[in-house]
């Protein structure tokens, strides 16, 4: 029974899993642009998953037994294969369609704050929304909004931003022994709460920051410290006698600015040797801000495609080689390919041949020096 | 004269009590059934083609068949009396008046399904509903037709009242074990289905008030006798509430050969439309069905008569169809305004909306923010183009079918009464003051006259 493989196609691509394994793992078998994206699902957190729609896929084919496609589109984290099934994700209309709808959903009452939210950088759903979104929003009402909250000393909840993923109740319900974090009211003005008004105080709670796909849930202690980008993650250890103390840390320069458990390139927390996962406690996510409090043992892997690795790494690590010609030449990540459509950002002009740091007028058509750079020399 | 197997003895006095439903023949049916076996009760279910009367119409037979049993796990039976869908209030008849029909169809289920400890789940606003079912279990109990050892068959069963918090969603069957469970009324995903893991994670069904009540008179003639009452797929006879623009409001036994027409204009039933109205819309079967305009009720797109069965009423799909749903039989007459109503609706789904899947929780929100818009003059004519793109994406992405029930009111509105849509946005002002009316949608009668 255990060595039994199922035979399950993703977008054209087959893969053989072990029976009981969900479409989105059988797809990130896979990798790259076919692995459905996820807002609520964490291979981590039992029972998580099915809420936000974002992993909808097509079933064209049932299993080998019943071939008759699934009559909906189904949630891919919560659907386990059957041996022969087929899936579409990228590959079907109707899928980027949903797909599209559903971000527009979840961007309908999150606020554009991006520009100061800790988040930016790093969050899901700006990943998604830049794969999934349209250029404007047809919503035009007030958006809901809530009060920002103070959940223990290192937590803040900005339920504003908040887009119900319950990553954060199952995190809290799993890894601390008492429930004290759950979900008030329903509908669009249903908010996560604690019960009520009471501090996350347990030793493990820091882990929901890292959990919560958006800039809902953010360190206090990291809090408009630093932008995510500007910061270098490396990892690091400690001996610590909670938690298996390995962590990633965001320096700039010398300084930790934060701390933050090791993620994968899904956003989850990664899992240890012993297969349990690598969640940290408070004491080394909030109190232990040096370096000399840690054993570094080398800059994180980044993903080149990452927004984190800019300016950071000449060796940056390449992504999966893509999955183009596999999946009918779509590549829903490449929205507009920038130096076809701007005039200003010519390929063909050589960084290093310009004097000084570049200003756009260095890149405008029949001009080799800009009025604006000379008004920024007399400005000197 | 049409059957009826429900509300026969509905018009008895005192029926509610014990002795004068056991004096007309109450309870012949558990003494009956208790003497056949658990698969011979399911034989005849599946026999008589019941379907259930909770809105979906999924055969009652198939889904007991359906029930896991594995050894030494208890299993459950579960009545849904969550009957909060606008428009439908045909199981609150039954509890309240004839409590011990419902009774006597949950100790047969039960037995039949192995169910020990049943439950029944009620709507939180029929705040006075769990005393009366509760006296008629006590009556039930100290008569020896619940408690241990029933009938000398060593059966036993409980039956318990749990009054819910007054949540649309709690009808869904998953939200509402969550919430028996004592949990936030959430739906769960599908699968597992509550037949494998439903109450406390042991095999579960959850039926209809409606539903259970009819085992009882299929017990009583044979399964087989009570697929013969019907047409085609529809048997048996259906409870309808009949509401609005209507003479005679109020829930009425039907036989499914009746035809629509019939229904509401015969003094029988409905008794037509006061004050001289015409015609202009129905919902046939709660809020949650599409709504069909007058020109499409009677007749089919065919030209065939519409009747009140689950084929017929379904007849043409969503284009010029609805469904027959969970008999909450919603009249308008001309001078009903579609998007107003359309629009309380979509309020209504807005509000019941649990707010765990996206879809459903952003979408029905901003369906009512723009009717709500359209129907007070402030609307654009894209808008009416976005609402039906909004219910598109929402139809079928969502965990549950309240996002379904959500999306169809709208889609079928604005399907059929598009015109009064955009008189709406071309006529902020006038709209205001007047309705839009009959249209021209002619009310079908007039036209054969």
């Amino acid at each position: 029974m255990s060595d039994q493989k199922f035979k399950v196609t993703i977008d054209n691509i087959t893969v053989e899993v072990a029976p009981g394994t969900t479409i989105v793992q059988a797809a990130r078998l896979i990798g790259g642009d076919v692995v459905p994206p996820t807002m609520c699902y964490y291979s981590k957190l039992e029972g998580s998953g099915g809420k936000c729609r974002t992993c909808l896929v097509e079933v064209s084919k049932g299993s080998e037994k019943d071939p008759r496609p699934m009559p909906k589109l189904v949630a891919s984290c919560r659907t386990t294969v059957m041996d022969g099934m087929e899936v579409k994700s990228i590959t079907s209309d109707k899928v980027l369609d949903a797909r599209k709808g559903v971000t527009e959903f979840l961007l309908l009452n999150h606020p554009l704050d991006c520009p100061v939210c800790d988040q930016a950088g790093e969050c899901d759903l700006q990943n998604l929304s830049y794969e999934h979104g349209a250029a404007s929003t047809r919503y035009d009402f007030k958006r809901r909004t809530f009060e920002k909250e103070d959940i223990g000393p290192y937590i803040q909840l900005h339920m504003t931003r908040c887009i119900l993923c319950y990553r954060c109740v199952y995190t809290a319900n799993q890894l601390t022994d008492k429930r004290e974090h759950g979900v008030l009211d329903r509908g669009d003005h249903s908010a996560i709460s604690t019960c009520i008004g009471k501090a996350l105080d347990n030793e493990f709670i820091g882990n929901v920051i890292d959990v919560c796909p958006v800039g809902a849930l953010t360190d206090k202690t990291f809090r408009f410290k630093n932008r995510v980008w500007f910061t270098k993650p490396v990892d690091a250890h400690r001996d610590c006698p909670t938690c298996s103390g390995r962590v990633r840390l965001w320096m700039r320069g010398d300084e930790v600015f934060r701390v933050t458990a090791r993620k994968d390139e899904y956003g989850e927390v990664e899992s240890l040797e012993n297969g349990k996962t690598a969640w940290i406690c408070n004491t080394c996510r909030f109190e232990k801000k040096e370096t000399k409090d840690w054993v570094i043992e080398g800059p994180t892997k980044v993903n080149r495609h990452s927004v984190i690795s800019q300016g950071h790494y000449v060796n940056a690590v390449n992504g999966q080689p893509k999955l183009i010609n596999d999946v009918i030449g779509k590549d829903p990540k490449l929205l507009l390919d920038i130096h076809k459509i701007s005039d200003v950002n010519r390929p063909e002009i050589d960084l290093s041949q310009i004097e000084g740091p570049a200003h756009s007028d260095d890149f405008l058509p029949n001009q080799s020096t800009g009025t604006m750079k000379q008004i920024g020399k007399l400005g000197e | 004269m049409a059957v009826k197997l429900l509300l026969d003895k509905a018009h008895i006095e005192g029926i509610r009590y014990y002795d004068t439903w056991r004096k007309n023949g109450g309870y012949t049916a558990v003494e009956k059934a208790l003497k056949m076996t658990p698969d011979e009760i399911v034989e005849e279910v599946k026999k008589s083609g019941l379907r259930g009367r909770g809105g979906a119409g999924f055969p009652t037979g198939m889904k007991w068949s359906f029930l896991a049993k594995p050894e030494g796990v208890p299993r459950h039976l579960v009545c849904n009396a969550d009957e909060s869908e606008p428009g439908t209030f045909k199981d609150r008849y039954l509890m309240e008046f004839i409590p011990h029909l419902l009774i006597e169809g949950l100790i047969i289920s039960s037995f039949a399904l192995g169910s020990s400890a049943t439950y029944i789940y009620i709507r939180g606003e029929y705040a006075w509903i769990p005393d009366i079912l509760e006296e008629a279990i006590a009556e039930a109990k100290a008569n020896g037709w619940l408690g241990k050892n029933i009938l000398g068959t060593g059966f036993d069963c409980e039956i318990y009242v749990q009054r819910g918090g007054g949540a649309y969603i709690c009808g869904e069957e998953t939200a509402l074990i969550e919430s028996l469970e004592g949990k936030r009324g959430n739906p769960r995903l599908k699968p597992p289905f509550p037949a494998v893991q439903g109450l406390w994670m042991r095999p579960t069904v959850v039926n209809n008030v409606e539903t259970l009540a009819a085992v009882v008179p299929i017990i009583n003639m044979g399964g087989e006798e009570y697929g013969k009452i019907g047409v085609g797929r529809s048997t048996g006879t259906k409870l309808i509430s009949a509401c609005g623009n209507i003479n005679k409001p109020g829930v009425y036994e039907i036989n499914f050969d009746l035809s629509v027409e019939e229904f509401i204009y015969s003094d029988e039933y409905c008794g037509g439309i006061p004050n001289g109205k015409r015609l202009k819309a129905c919902i046939p079967g709660g809020s949650s069905v599409p709504i069909v305009p007058a020109n499409l009720l009677f007749k089919t797109a065919k030209g065939e008569t519409r009747y009140m069965n689950y084929e017929s009423l379904s007849d043409g799909g969503f284009a010029t169809g609805t469904m027959l749903g969970s008999g909450g039989f919603i009249v308008l007459d001309e001078d009903q305004c579609v998007v107003r109503h359309t629009m309380s609706l979509a309020h209504f789904y807005n509000h019941e909306s649990c707010g765990q899947c996206s879809p459903c929780r952003e979408g029905t929100g901003w369906m009512y923010k723009i009717l709500k818009n359209i129907e007070y003059g402030k609307g654009k004519m894209s808008d009416i183009d976005l609402l039906w793109d909004i219910q598109r994406r929402i139809e079928g992405n969502t965990i549950c079918p309240l996002g379904d029930a959500a999306a169809w009111p709208v889609a079928a509105a604005i399907r059929h009464f598009r015109d009064e849509f955009e008189w709406h946005v071309l006529n902020p002002e006038e709209s205001q003051t007047r309705n839009y009316g009959i249209a021209h949608y002619a009310d079908p009668r007039e036209v054969v006259a």
